[in-house]
């Protein structure tokens, strides 16, 4: 018996979600008394999935195998459902993020288990077993009893730290076996975001919204971004206007999104837009209307004019980046 | 007594309040500066059958009741009182008095294209010398044997320049006075008519008022609605429906008002608490409530009676005498409320507050309202 | 093509969120029910593809008691051609997929919203897909079809692709999927009355998970100001007193 943990890695490399998802499921894994094992499928080298041992995983299954390259959910889902049999996993966690809410459903069901998707934190008991997910977009938590003996969690990015707890690791190589009549999706063609930080990976956000006035004004928090280090976001007016690429719309129609620091520019904060950012760890809110919404979920504001405020944040900026 | 709506009719309102809060919403501050006819707005609103909602749909309408009619116009004129009018004259002045007095060749000519919001339509009753009195029509309509000559003035014409179809009163034989006046269907691009400037109002600027002028103009004779004579009743019986599309108007722009008032109260804070703590407050927003409260009542009841085929000459009467009066005073209030940002456009707040005051004078004013309810008083 | 939409009756997203009874279940006292939005813009999607003649019928299933019927009719309303009731209260994802499998199979095309507005489980897609042996593709923000072939746009983690899968086929569609919902016209809404609702019994399915109770999250420490003009000071107080830069 063990804890199953699924974890992309994107171009062979893992990131913090992985080692986040790892840390979870070890503490999970503590409480059960049971081992970590984790699937990687696709080519990534023997030390960093290694890396994985640092946070509690003692067993890799390795699957290598081009074929699932595609994303191809039915037989994605197969493979780790299969591994989950093999190991016979008591509880299958996977990342709630596109790859993960789209197989963890289907896996759910080949293992005749219980699935509760956007879990955060650790279950509130064990036997019975009950996790927390956040419901209503964010607005309110619900605790959910799985009464199935086996049981699919999707996590949510950034609910869980990650921590160290070293182990041995051994690692075999899997095989699914799973033909290729079970493939069925045929990709054209990848746009992969590249240069950019991407905005659901970022610890830092800065915002835009109708307050910024224009397209022609994001210049200056393009150059905040970069020195923040930061995802760049907008406002649904900003999207529909066009002023900005819709990929960067936050809001509970658009992006939703849990950073360290989400910073919002001249955005009002209709309940909508706060539904995709209210997960954050801290809310700063620049507005001129000192009645505007944001400010009742923000935990840092400025009432001012952006166009006086981010150019004095610019340069604190530099001073801080120069004396790193 | 039943206080429910039915799916539809909550469907319906449902639709209209989407419609404003999404569409009219984002423009309604800068027509309204400029002056600028919603035209894109009306050509939704017609594809989705608010143009023609309550005409048969044998005559291509939505086929839909006048409490349905209540309650979209008020979602409409809770974010725009101009595209409310422009509704409201469509249905509840051209298609109404086309669908209730005009004859089988009118309707397939005529309504069809009104009630699908094709073309828009005006009612041409108010002169520079005869407003609240309609009987005296100084707009003349000669007898000519084939057709009628028109000449005269119209004035406010709301839908002016807009409209295609013109619903218009004028007198044919003087001598017979109230009697003697006829209702006319009359094509916009006859020659002859001049359309004047629009008129730079205080509110409801979106929607386009203007004086209308008719030399010599030709109109057939089939384009007469009913007998000989019979403009006059037309006119009233025409009027008195389109009291509920005012009146809700009104209701609108009240409850618009009143929604924005509220959630600011919810927000504002003065002296450490939201301001709507505040006793002063609390209790002019109450007032407010019941105002609206029991005006939606009238319109509602008015509506319910046109529905049924009972008459409505005092309901749509009190309906509009009493929802106009009260947009004036809530809307007042909601400006109070609002202080220093009530005063500014930005809050739409005094918009609505000069869009009221058009609804104690447009089609009756309040004054007139009260002769009607006297006039039943003394009668009975 | 025959497209279904499944439709989850969701409370207005504007609602206030509200707990009863030792806060374990929903206070739906004056809540107005909607169609959950992402299902709405899978449902609008279907739709223009049918306007553009690629979809011959959409139907659109719900999972509910009578309560939803008004969201269903209001599908009709919009364009959808036929509506289906399963007659159950929806406990969780893998009841509802259950329940759904009874009505589902005879389409080229199944449209669910990526996660319901109250619940967020984005579960029943996919578990239904499962359950038909069906292929399935999530986080759908494009769908078109052109001469019967079916080509699809999805998000994946750090960008797009563009791909196609064999029909039958279960897609969960998000954002981009289309733009503004429909508002029914008088004329829908008049069609909508004749158009087939149908009442389906359920059939026995045990629950997987069971909800316990709801948590309100702990209420905000006000906002710390700083002043406009001493802007500098945030980023200050995010490096050493938040400590996230």
């Amino acid at each position: 018996m063990s804890v199953l943990v699924y974890t992309e890695n994107w171009d062979g490399k893992f990131k913090k979600l992985s080692y986040e998802l790892i840390s979870f499921a070890y503490a999970i894994a503590k409480e059960l008394n049971l081992p970590v094992t984790a699937l990687s499928i696709g080519k990534v080298e023997d030390d960093e999935l290694k890396s994985l041992a640092k946070y509690g995983a003692s067993k890799i299954l390795k699957l290598e195998d081009d074929r699932f390259e595609s994303l191809d959910n039915k037989a994605l889902s197969d493979a780790v459902a299969k591994a989950a049999q093999k190991e016979d996993a008591k509880v299958v966690i996977i990342a709630s993020n596109n790859e993960g809410k789209a197989i963890a459903p289907r896996v759910s069901v080949e293992l005749d288990a219980g699935m509760v998707t956007n879990v955060v934190g650790l279950p509130v008991s064990i036997d019975p077993f009950v996790v927390k997910k956040k419901v209503f977009t964010q607005k309110a938590f619900a605790n959910i009893q799985i009464n199935a003996d086996v049981k699919v969690l999707t996590y949510a990015h950034n609910s869980f730290e990650v921590i160290e707890s070293p182990v041995d690791i051994t690692l075999e190589s899997f095989d699914a076996e799973i033909p290729d009549s079970e493939f069925h999706t045929k990709v054209l063609d990848t746009h992969k975001v590249t240069g950019k930080i991407l905005l659901t990976d970022a610890d830092i956000v800065v915002s835009g919204g109708r307050g910024m006035k224009g397209p022609e004004n994001w210049g200056i928090l393009e150059e905040l971004a970069d020195l923040l280090g930061a995802g760049l976001a907008c406002s649904r007016p900003v999207a529909d206007e066009g002023w900005r690429p819709h990929e960067e719309h936050v809001g509970q129609t658009g992006k939703i999104i849990a950073p360290n620091v989400y910073m919002a520019f001249g955005i009002s904060g209709a309940i909508q837009h706060l539904g995709g950012v209210s997960s954050s760890k801290y809310i700063v809110a620049i507005n001129k209307d000192p009645e505007a919404p944001i400010f009742q979920a923000a935990d840092y504001g400025i009432v001012g004019d952006n166009f006086k405020v981010i150019p004095q944040l610019i340069e604190a900026a530099k001073e801080m980046k120069a004396s790193e | 007594m039943n206080f429910e709506f039915t799916e539809e009719q909550l469907m319906i309102q449902q639709a209209a309040r989407d419609y404003a809060q999404r569409e009219l919403i984002q423009d309604v501050l800068e027509r309204e500066e400029k002056a600028e006819f919603p035209a894109r707005h009306v050509k939704n609103l017609a594809e989705l059958g608010f143009l023609g909602m309550m005409v048969p749909p044998e005559y291509d309408g939505g086929g839909m009741d006048s409490v349905s009619y209540v309650l979209a116009m008020e979602e409409i004129a809770k974010v725009d009182a101009s595209v409310a009018v422009i509704m409201s004259v469509n249905n509840s002045l051209v298609c109404f008095g086309l669908n209730k007095y005009a004859n089988e060749e009118q309707k397939q000519k005529y309504l069809k294209p009104l009630a699908r919001g094709e073309v828009i339509g005006a009612f041409l009753l108010s002169e520079p010398e005869a407003g609240s009195d309609a009987t005296h029509q100084y707009t003349s309509a000669e007898d000519k044997g084939d057709y009628y000559l028109l000449n005269g003035t119209k004035n406010w014409i709301t839908n002016g320049s807009s409209a295609s179809t013109y619903i218009v009163m004028a007198q044919t034989h003087p001598e017979k006075r109230s009697h003697g006046i006829n209702a006319f269907i009359v094509e916009k691009d006859s020659p002859g008519i001049t359309v004047g400037p629009h008129e730079n109002k205080m509110g409801m600027r979106s929607s386009d008022t203007h004086s209308v002028m008719f030399t010599d103009v030709k109109v057939p004779k089939e384009n007469r609605i009913g007998d000989d004579g019979f403009g006059f009743i037309f006119a009233m019986k025409v009027l008195e429906a389109g009291r509920i599309g005012i009146a809700s108007q009104a209701l609108g722009i009240a409850s618009g008002a009143f929604e924005r008032a509220t959630s600011y109260a919810k927000e504002r804070k003065a002296f450490g608490t939201e301001i709507i703590n505040h006793q002063s407050l609390a209790f002019k927003l109450s007032d407010m409530a019941v105002k609206i409260e029991n005006a939606r009542n009238l319109c509602l009841k008015a509506a319910w009676l046109k529905d049924n085929h009972k008459p409505i000459t005092v309901a749509s009467a009190m309906a509009k005498q009493y929802a106009a009066d009260i947009a004036m005073e809530v809307t007042t209030e909601a400006v109070q409320i609002h202080g220093g940002y009530g005063y500014v456009k930005e809050y739409h707040v005094e918009r609505l507050m000069r869009e009221a005051k058009l609804t104690q004078i447009y089609e009756g004013t309040s004054e007139i309202q009260k002769i009607i309810i006297s006039r039943s008083l003394i009668k009975s | 093509m025959k497209i279904l939409v499944l439709i989850s009756n969701v409370p207005d997203t504007t609602t206030k969120v509200k707990f009863t009874g030792d806060n374990k279940s929903f206070d739906t006292t004056g809540v107005q029910w909607i169609i959950n939005p992402w299902d709405e813009l899978a449902l609008t999607r279907a739709l223009e593809l049918k306007d553009a003649g690629a979809v011959e019928k959409i139907t659109v299933a719900n999972v509910g008691t009578k309560i939803t019927e008004p969201t269903l009719r209001k599908a009709l309303a919009v364009g959808a051609d036929e509506a289906i009731r399963i007659d159950a209260e929806p406990s969780d994802a893998f009841y509802v997929a259950t329940q759904l499998t009874q009505v589902a199979k005879d389409y080229d095309l199944i449209m669910a919203g990526i996660e319901s507005s109250d619940y967020n489980g984005s579960g029943v897609g996919g578990m239904l897909a499962e359950m038909l042996g069906i292929n399935s593709v999530s986080a759908v923000s494009g769908i078109e079809i052109e001469n019967g072939n079916m080509t699809i746009h999805r998000d994946i983690d750090g960008g797009s692709q563009t791909l196609t899968v064999p029909t039958p086929l279960v897609v969960v569609v998000q954002k981009g999927i289309a733009i503004d919902p429909r508002i029914p016209s008088m004329r829908g809404i008049m069609m909508a009355r004749k158009k087939p609702l149908n009442v389906v019994p359920a059939v026995d399915a045990t629950p997987k998970t069971t909800f316990l109770n709801y948590e309100l999250p702990p209420p905000k420490a006000a906002c710390k100001m700083v002043d406009e003009d001493n802007a500098k000071e945030l980023l200050r107080l995010l490096k050493e007193e938040a400590k996230v830069l």
